[in-house]
């Protein structure tokens, strides 16, 4: 096979741009990203990091670039793609509950006529004990809190037993238990060989979470080893003004409060 | 002697044409801006039930009356759609799409009740008859004027003063109304004077257009005037120039092919939406595209480094 | 008239059943139509409906049933597909692109009545019957059609159930799950097209936007998963089809079609109050309670704390309500010296100390 590489890149974009009304979002992104780690992607507001995965799956039209997913295109590799959207995306007063959701992550598996029934069902109430939320199942998803709901969206995603799943801000509005439940889970994953790719907000807590790092501001500003990338020349290039620094430590790098 | 009589009617007819799209795309321009387009539908159907109302209780089909009542139907509407939409257990398009047919189901029932003394016609209500304004005149100054044109003028001039009088509040509660509330400009009271000039106008242009076009004439000028400015005062001139455009052209067309005036002055605001939507210079699709391709041989600039 | 024979009379049934099919497929289709958050679609596709209506009798000259749902389809879909364009490819919202095409092409439709009008005499009154619809005039052969679309669309609704469900939930995690997304959503715009078909020989155009919400609304109200939604829609849509037709033909003279949507708003009212979980008549009464058992809790712990300043309570009228409540189950009694001021009773003592103790605890 003349795509496949030594050490197989789970994800491996080259030459992606994407732009909208002529305005560059994406430029030239070239990047892979290894199996089996947990990536981070960060960057300040407006960075294109959520446009970024976007692309990625398709859901936004690029000007250019090419995706592999395990050495392949991703049109072929789908079912082997797993995506949590961002919580705001679906209205949640749809008239269904916990279990019905997660069972949705089947629906690609099940192809066209198929109905679910006992067996996904099952895999379902699997996914959401993984994600602590069995008690839940029949609730009302109106009825869950904005923790419990981006659990049931990654235990959505985790039936698709995926090989790489994409993650669309997962930590944004919740608590603090859940975002340790998020981060417990998604490292059980990684421990299991599985390649995480997060989209993530936070400067504080990116060291703590992160062992590969995307730094991105329309373009790519650093990549690599999250030890590598987490660098302040990295950080100033990426942040430019926005980014504050208390103390010596580049530990305790916070990028400066901005409303959003 | 042909000439002299067509001009005798065409005139009259056309300036009515013209000034219901005026006065409509007057309030339908803020409409269009805060996303309430659809309360112009469901105001203009509720009003059956208004006029309905107030003829059973005052015996007046037409006049200064009709209009307060009409303001009131209007009022009443948008206040049941909001109570809905405020218990949260419903969207707001869905209590809109709940309240007007139920108030046009009640006017539709009155008037089957009292079907043996009352004259109103639902079919002119909904469709009115441009074609006949000419035959409804009142002296003015010595001078034989339709009354529509009259009454449709006296609509401009209110909503246009309300609008002239109250412009930097209005623009301010229609972009940012947690702003203008902290000013103490009540952007709630501003709207709800708004949709009862909305509701009067929609009366007044019923003889004329009908419930169905008057939504026509109130959104599609304002819409097309969107997508061709960036500046809210614009929009009031092109939503304007649309209608006296759309007034004079639906007109002829409709005389050559032998077909609805009003009707045919409606296709005409569609006609220029599309234009506008198709080759407005900054928004237009075809614009777009011929940007598009001419940026395809120039390609995307690549971004300045932060 | 008897039951007996209203049961029995012909146009009775035809109405009947007519308005049944309506409700039938009206009502699965406008959840759908509602959770897209498109309510006003059926408003629009009905009155997008009349150009299509008369460009088919403009071509085949009659009013043959078949054309008019071909037209009506086609015009429909047109009107859907150019509201999609305008607010993918423009800056319009949704509510503006919707009233554009209820308008435009509803002027369309009429200046092609009046060219028929023009051409020849024949049709007059068509349009009365567009506007308001004719259930009395239904055919038998009217319902037949109706009924063969009304289980092809259910049928199809239940084939690709689950995608519909998830593209209406969450169509951007159904494209990564290799759903056609597009073509999914465009049958499902395409179906309320044929339920507003089957509604405009019933309610008439003005009165479908109602038929599309109102049973979804109700249903919303009582329902937790999709599938009972849509069932319980069916049969809002089905009982007020049948109770507006069957007092329609009793009261003799009152219209169809407003009777069906009158019905229809009732019971939308009745769930909004009443039903389980989301009725504003039981959460008004939780407030209701909760705020009493915090004004008792407040009176309590003031007249422990600062029996002076407490007097001052009785002013209000919420509080007066409750010193009664609270007199009366032995807490609270008339001071012996004057007759006027309250004080604690030792039971009322008790209470207050509770309540003080998991205030203290709360905010120490």
């Amino acid at each position: 096979m003349a795509t496949s590489v030594p050490t197989e890149s789970a994800l491996s974009i080259k030459n992606l741009t994407v732009s909208y009304h002529n305005q560059p979002v994406l430029w030239d992104i070239a990047l892979d990203i290894p199996a089996g780690v947990m990536a981070g992607i960060v960057g300040p507001n407006g960075a294109g990091k959520s446009t970024l995965i976007k692309s990625l799956l398709g859901l936004v039209p690029s000007l250019s670039g090419e995706v592999l997913v395990h050495g392949r295109p991703y049109a072929a590799q789908r079912k082997r793609v797993g995506y949590v959207p961002q919580r705001s995306s679906v209205d949640w007063d749809f008239p269904t509950t916990a279990l019905d959701v997660v069972t949705m992550g089947l629906y690609g598996r099940l192809g066209w006529l198929r109905r679910p029934g006992r067996k996904e069902r099952n895999e379902a109430q699997e996914a959401l004990e993984m994600v602590g939320m069995s008690a839940f199942a029949n609730r009302q998803i109106s009825q869950l809190s904005g923790g419990q709901q981006q659990r049931v969206f990654l235990a959505r995603a985790l039936v698709q037993q995926a090989d790489v799943y994409f993650l669309d801000e997962p930590m944004a509005g919740v608590d603090a238990t859940t975002e340790r439940a998020i981060i417990d889970i998604l490292r059980r994953l990684r421990d299991a060989g599985k390649t995480l790719i997060v989209v993530h907000h936070d400067l504080q807590t990116v060291r703590a979470y992160f062992d590969w790092l995307l730094l991105l501001n329309v373009r790519v500003i650093a990549s690599g080893d999250a030890d590598d990338v987490f660098k302040i020349d990295h950080l100033r290039q990426a942040y430019g003004g926005q980014i504050a620094l208390l103390g010596d430590s580049e530990s305790q790098i916070f990028a400066a409060p901005k409303g959003k | 002697m042909i000439a002299e009589l067509l001009t005798n009617t065409a005139l009259p007819i056309i300036l009515v044409g013209a000034m219901v799209g005026i006065a409509s795309s007057a309030v339908g321009t803020f409409l269009v801006l805060r996303g309430n387009s659809m309360l112009s539908d469901a105001i203009s159907h509720s009003i059956v039930f208004g006029i309905v109302i107030v003829w059973l209780l005052t015996q007046q089909q037409s006049g200064p009356i009709q209009l307060v009542g009409a303001a009131l139907t209007g009022l009443l509407t948008v206040l049941l759609t909001e109570a809905l939409a405020n218990t949260k257990r419903v969207k707001q398009d869905a209590a809109i799409g709940l309240v007007f047919p139920a108030l046009f189901s009640i006017g539709v029932l009155l008037l089957n009740v009292y079907a043996h003394d009352v004259h109103i016609d639902t079919h002119t209500v909904l469709l009115g008859e441009i074609g006949f304004v000419w035959l409804d005149t009142i002296d003015l100054w010595g001078l034989p004027v339709p009354q529509a044109l009259v009454s449709m003028s006296v609509m401009t001039l209110l909503n246009y003063g309300f609008i002239g009088l109250f412009y930097k509040e209005l623009k301010l509660a229609t972009f940012d109304p947690a702003l203008a509330k902290t000013f103490g400009f009540m952007p709630t009271i501003l709207f709800y004077g708004l949709l009862m000039l909305t509701s009067s106008t929609a009366v007044a242009a019923f003889d004329a257009v009908g419930a169905v076009l008057f939504i026509a004439f109130a959104i599609v000028p304002a819409s097309a005037a969107y997508l061709l400015t960036d500046r809210l005062w614009m929009m009031f001139i092109i939503g304007a120039l649309i209608s006296i455009a759309s007034s004079l052209s639906g007109y002829y067309l409709a005389i050559h092919l032998n077909v609805s005036i009003g009707g045919m002055m409606a296709v005409m605001t569609g006609v220029f939406l599309m234009l506008a939507f198709l080759a407005g210079p900054r928004y237009g699709v075809l614009t777009q595209l011929a940007k598009r391709r001419h940026a395809r041989k120039a390609p995307v600039e690549p971004p300045t480094s932060p | 008239m008897q039951w007996l024979d209203l049961l029995s009379d012909y146009t009775f049934q035809n109405v009947v059943i007519g308005a049944s099919l309506l409700g039938l497929i009206s009502g699965p289709l406008g959840c759908f139509a509602m959770l897209r958050r498109q309510s006003l679609l059926g408003d629009a596709l009905s009155h997008a409906a009349l150009p299509g209506v008369c460009l088919s009798f403009i071509i085949t000259g009659s009013r043959d049933i078949g054309g008019i749902i071909i037209g009506a389809l086609a015009t429909g879909s047109l009107a859907a597909l150019t509201m999609l364009l305008l607010t993918r490819h423009s800056r319009l919202k949704t509510d503006a692109a919707i009233g554009v095409c209820l308008s435009i092409f509803f002027a369309l439709g009429i200046v092609l009545l009046t060219y028929i009008q023009g051409t020849n005499n024949a049709s007059q009154g068509g349009l009365e019957a567009f506007l308001f619809g004719q259930a009395a005039a239904t055919l038998r052969s009217d319902l037949w059609i109706m009924g063969a679309i009304t289980l092809a669309t259910l049928a199809l609704l239940g084939i690709f159930w689950k995608q519909a469900k998830l593209v209406t939930f969450d169509a951007e995690y159904a494209r990564t799950l290799g759903m056609p997304t597009t073509a999914i959503e465009a049958t499902l715009t395409a179906m309320v097209a044929l339920a507003v078909v089957v509604g405009l020989q019933m309610v008439g155009v003005i009165l479908m936007a109602a038929m599309i919400v109102a049973p979804a609304a109700a249903a919303r109200q009582w329902s937790r998963h999709l599938g009972s939604m849509l069932a319980i829609a069916a049969g809002v849509g089905i009982v007020s089809g049948v109770s507006g037709a069957t007092i329609s033909t009793l009261s003799r003279g009152l219209a169809t079609g407003p009777l069906i949507i009158l019905t229809a708003t009732a019971i939308v009212l009745i769930s909004l109050a009443l039903a389980p979980g989301r009725g504003l008549l039981w959460g008004a009464i939780k407030h209701y309670r909760q705020k009493e058992a915090l004004q008792r809790q407040q009176l309590l712990y003031t007249f422990y704390k600062h029996p002076r300043a407490a007097q001052r309570y009785r002013t209000t009228f919420g509080s007066r309500r409750v010193l009664g409540k609270l007199n009366r189950q032995g807490y609270l009694a008339r001071s012996p010296d004057d007759g006027i001021e309250w004080s604690l009773t030792p039971q009322g003592q008790a209470a207050a100390k509770r309540v003080v103790a998991t205030f203290e605890e709360v905010a120490p």
